[in-house]
């Protein structure tokens, strides 16, 4: 490509236009050249996309912090390596039941939706499983019931939402409160203790010095990711969460997807309902209560947008392993939970507004686009 | 928060008084510079999107800015509107360096600004969207009345009194939308309006309207930027011309009317560009029929549409915006769903209603709003691209990002896509890239069914012919097209039959070569944007 053009004077085309013409130097319309191709930046990890890495990296930043505050404060623990190995399993541990049920929450929300009912459908789950008839049929019997409870209630909350219309915050609370009630009418309000001990030994035992309930965490976190970047479900999830009308125009069927995520948040309920179930050895209605708020509150610190069409497993994960963190670090240093729910709270409101930070341009465009001037 | 002596000390005039369209401030002089840049420079990641930009406004002028695709016309004017600061390089603004730090000190500046992405709010009613922002207040409550009224005023002076005041936007068509756009911001006090592509939605009648506006508003000394592709309007309404080249001014200041297009053309792109149709091919003997619609009703909308498209034709529908031409393309595919009349492809029928039954029968559809009904503006272009058809790409439900990329680089090197990286995100392409990547997303896979709205709205002239010739292309390989366009030449150029729609009926069908452009406008002028919105 060549354009070396004369400077042209103007000729002015009004009388009151005086002919003046800002000096443009030839030399200086030389080729620009194909200077703005190619030069993005690549993603760090592919299908992640970059500014999700980024972010990534600075819950990484927070998660050091978190340690640093803990070694500070407890330089003796964090001096004996064996104790610094066996507390991360225990953050792991403690992180692993909200981890399972947040990988749901979050392609729920990039799909843009919510789902508000995950603590009860994880009550419902674990004492569907509990009760004397299903736990006749032995240990596979009550995983099977838990798993198919999950999904069942799920794809009721899809269908209400995806058929039904129903706006999703106001179907999955109404989900939220009935299964609450089914589990407290099932179990009679009544504790139910598990006599399975495989059930039991999930949480009791380790595997390579392992505790089995992080292999699961990282199991499904492992298959969110995959499902979530390499496969076409993940793709129709982006897809109908970030523009849901394009993607109707793609030829997605939007109302379908939609169903099968609540149905996915279902499946990832009924798998944590069995590992809660497995940590008490037990079940009863109040349990995994406000466990929807954790997951929701990990995945948006995660980098996930309540708006749908954006969010990463990883930084789900994340969200969780530093709310774990948070509680272990009050634990060993004797504080109050009042005290802690009182820094998540903080440290929610402080992630949140990192991302702000982090996309500024978004917001500037957002700014300009809601208030044209001063409000 | 609000600064209501300000908008008491300046703000229009009262109700009662008979205000004019846009008052001018009073010490404007006309041909006085108001506006010179210098050197500006502004970078995005990657990309020098202005490279030494150079431009001078008077006022009472409209000055056109052209260049190419991502050439750096928006970008150019949201500095100037305060969206984007510049890296280095000056704005003079009145004879005084000046930097806006925000929209709102652009605007109180007397910069007003129609942004070639709408910006309006869906949920806000017509008139809350023209003030949005500088609402006319009385002891900070809104004064509705007062607010209708202005906005009725400006809608009548922008020829559309139809559109209420109090209409929710959303419930507006896309050129309805635009008259609202321009309407926020005729109701600023400003010396100079800044009109990014504002006639890539407008109908023909529409275009001259807003000429008509935009002569009063120089009239009173007011100075216009005016961006647009068509340079038959560059040479109506301009007055003097400054040339982008990849973020650079390559011309400066050029009379609008005499300079040849071969100069202009070759300075936005470099070579020289004919703009030209693609030959038709001699007449074969006609392929199989393809698409064929019975009867097709929506009521509001348009009525007992018939129609047919045999394979490797191109069949162009002209029409007003409002004639309900978007609507019967949106029914064909299933989108909405017919009332009556029945939709079939190769001789079977589609479920109404169902744009998976389309799409699995062969249907593609670029539709008319691309940020709104086909851009996921976050993900990448190949993303993008590859939308509708990454399942194909797909084995046992994983997908193939390699291959799609490679699909998605071929796509955008036909098209001319700046810049040629496919892993960006979308929202960084500029206006007629991102039209680019929504077109070439049909142009993979067996798609048998093309339907086109507004194919080329915002597309530049180089890309324009590419995207003709990739068009005329597909037919050549058995695609039925159906397009539809506000621009009568483009439909008579590409297409080989056109139907002509008027008020929601299709009132005459003949091959393009039978047809002129003074004789379709004819029919198809009458009726108004209002006709097609849902009440
Ligand atoms: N927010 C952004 N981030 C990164 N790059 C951007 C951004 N906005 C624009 N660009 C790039 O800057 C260049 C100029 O874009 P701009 O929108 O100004 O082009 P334009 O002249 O208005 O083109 P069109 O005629 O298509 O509207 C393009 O290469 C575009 O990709
Ligand atoms: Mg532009």
């Amino acid at each position: 490509m060549s354009d070396a053009t004369p400077t042209p004077t103007a000729t002015p085309e009004r009388p009151q236009l005086p002919a003046q013409s800002p000096p443009v130097d030839p030399a200086e319309t030389a080729v620009a050249g194909d200077k703005a191709a190619s030069t993005g930046k690549l993603s760090w990890w592919r299908g992640d996309g970059g500014e999700g890495a980024k972010r990534n990296l600075g819950l990484i930043g927070v998660l050091a912090a978190l340690i640093a505050v803990g070694a500070i404060t407890k330089p003796d623990l964090y001096g004996d390596p064996t104790w610094v190995w066996n507390n991360v399993l225990a953050i792991l541990q403690l992180a692993s039941v909200v981890g399972v049920v947040t990988v749901g929450m979050t392609f729920v929300i990039i799909g843009g939706g919510i789902d508000l009912s995950v603590g009860a459908i994880v009550a419902l789950a674990g004492v569907w499983c509990t009760t004397v008839a299903t736990q006749s049929y032995g240990a596979g019997g009550m995983i099977f019931a838990a798993i198919a409870v999950g999904i069942c209630v799920g794809l009721v909350n899809g269908v209400l939402i995806s058929y039904g219309r129903l706006v999703p915050f106001i179907a999955t609370l109404a989900m939220l409160v009935a299964a609450r009630g089914l589990a407290a009418q099932i179990s009679n309000k009544q504790t139910q203790v598990s006599t399975s001990t495989v059930i039991n030994d999930i949480a009791a035992r380790k595997v390579l010095g392992i505790p089995i309930l992080v292999y699961i965490l990282g199991a499904v976190v492992l298959a969110g990711w995959v499902l979530l970047n390499r496969t076409t479900f993940g793709r129709r999830t982006i897809a109908v969460g970030g523009n849901p009308e394009a993607a109707r125009l793609a030829g997605i069927n939007v109302r379908r997807h939609t169903m099968l995520l609540y149905a996915l948040s279902g499946l990832c309920c009924g798998i944590a309902a069995i590992m809660l179930t497995s940590q008490a050895t037990s079940a009863q209605a109040a349990m995994a209560n406000l466990y929807e708020l954790d997951a929701i509150a990990a995945a948006i610190i995660g980098g996930t947008l309540l708006s749908g069409g954006r969010g990463t497993i990883v930084g789900s994960l994340l969200g969780v392993i530093i709310f774990a963190t948070i509680t272990n670090l009050f634990a060993i240093n004797g504080l109050s939970i009042e005290a802690q729910n009182m820094v998540k709270g903080g440290i929610i409101v402080a992630a949140v507004l990192v991302q702000q930070f982090q996309f500024k341009s978004f917001t500037r465009l957002l700014a300009r686009n809601r208030l044209t001037t001063t409000p | 928060m609000a600064q209501p002596e300000e908008i008491a000390a300046t703000g229009p005039a009262d109700a009662g008084t008979q205000a004019p369209l846009v008052e001018a401030p009073a010490d404007t002089v006309a041909g006085e510079v108001v506006l010179r840049l210098t050197d500006l420079v502004k970078t995005f990641p990657g990309v020098r999107a202005l490279d030494g930009v150079q431009l001078e406004v008077r006022a009472g002028e409209v000055h056109c800015l052209l260049g190419q695709n991502g050439a750096g016309k928006s970008t150019l004017i949201k500095v100037l509107a305060g969206v984007h600061q510049p890296d280095s390089g000056q704005v003079e603004w009145r004879g005084e360096p000046i930097t806006f730090a925000n929209p709102q000190a652009a605007m109180r500046a007397g910069i007003a600004t129609i942004y070639q992405e709408l910006d309006l709010v869906d949920d806000l009613s017509v008139g809350e969207n023209a003030f949005l922002g500088h609402e006319p207040r009385r002891m900070g409550f809104v004064r509705r009345g007062h607010m209708a009224r202005r906005t009725r005023q400006i809608l009548g002076r922008l020829g559309h009194g139809e559109i209420p005041p109090g209409r929710m936007v959303r419930a507006l068509p896309a050129a309805g939308k635009q008259i609202v756009s321009m309407a926020r911001a005729l109701s600023h006090e400003a010396r100079l309006i800044i009109m990014d592509e504002p006639s890539a939605v407008l109908a023909h009648d529409e275009v001259g309207n807003l000429f008509r506006i935009i002569r009063e508003l120089t009239a009173q000394g007011i100075a216009v930027i005016y961006i647009s592709h068509r340079l038959e309007e560059i040479r109506e309404i301009g007055d003097r011309v400054t040339v982008l080249k990849d973020g650079r001014t390559t011309a400066a200041n050029l009379p609008a009317r005499d300079t040849p297009t071969r100069d202009l053309v070759s300075r936005m792109t470099g070579r020289s560009i004919e703009y030209v149709f693609p030959e038709r091919p001699a007449a074969g003997p006609a392929g199989a029929e393809l698409l064929q619609v019975d009867g097709l009703t929506r009521s509001g909308e348009f009525a007992d549409v018939s129609l047919d498209v045999r394979a490797g034709e191109i069949v162009g529908i002209a029409g007003l915006v409002g004639s309900g031409r978007s609507e019967l393309l949106e029914t064909i595919y299933g989108a909405r769903p017919a009332e009556a009349g029945t939709v079939r492809m190769a001789g079977k029928a589609l479920r109404a209603g169902s744009v998976g039954a389309a799409v699995r029968a062969g249907m593609g559809m670029a539709p008319e709003e691309r940020k709104s009904q086909a851009l996921l503006l976050g993900e990448p272009i190949y993303r993008n691209v590859t939308l509708a058809t990454f399942g194909r790409y797909a084995r046992f439900g994983f997908t193939n990002a390699g291959a799609e990329e490679a699909e998605a680089d071929r796509i955008a090197e036909s098209l001319e896509l700046r810049p040629r990286d496919v892993r960006r995100p979308v929202r960084t392409l500029s206006g007629g890239n991102q039209q680019k990547v929504v077109v070439g997303r049909w142009l993979l896979g067996d798609t048998k069914l093309l339907l086109l709205d507004e194919p080329t709205r915002g597309v530049d002239i180089g890309a324009r012919a590419e995207l003709y010739q990739v068009i005329r292309g597909l037919a050549a390989r058995g695609v039925g097209v159906l397009l539809v366009s506000s621009e009568v030449p483009e439909v008579l150029g590409l297409a080989d039959r056109v139907l002509v729609m008027r008020e929601g009926r299709v009132i005459r069908e003949a091959p393009a070569g039978e047809l002129d452009e003074n004789t379709v406008l004819d029919l198809v002028m009458a009726g108004s944007l209002m006709e097609g919105a849902p009440a």
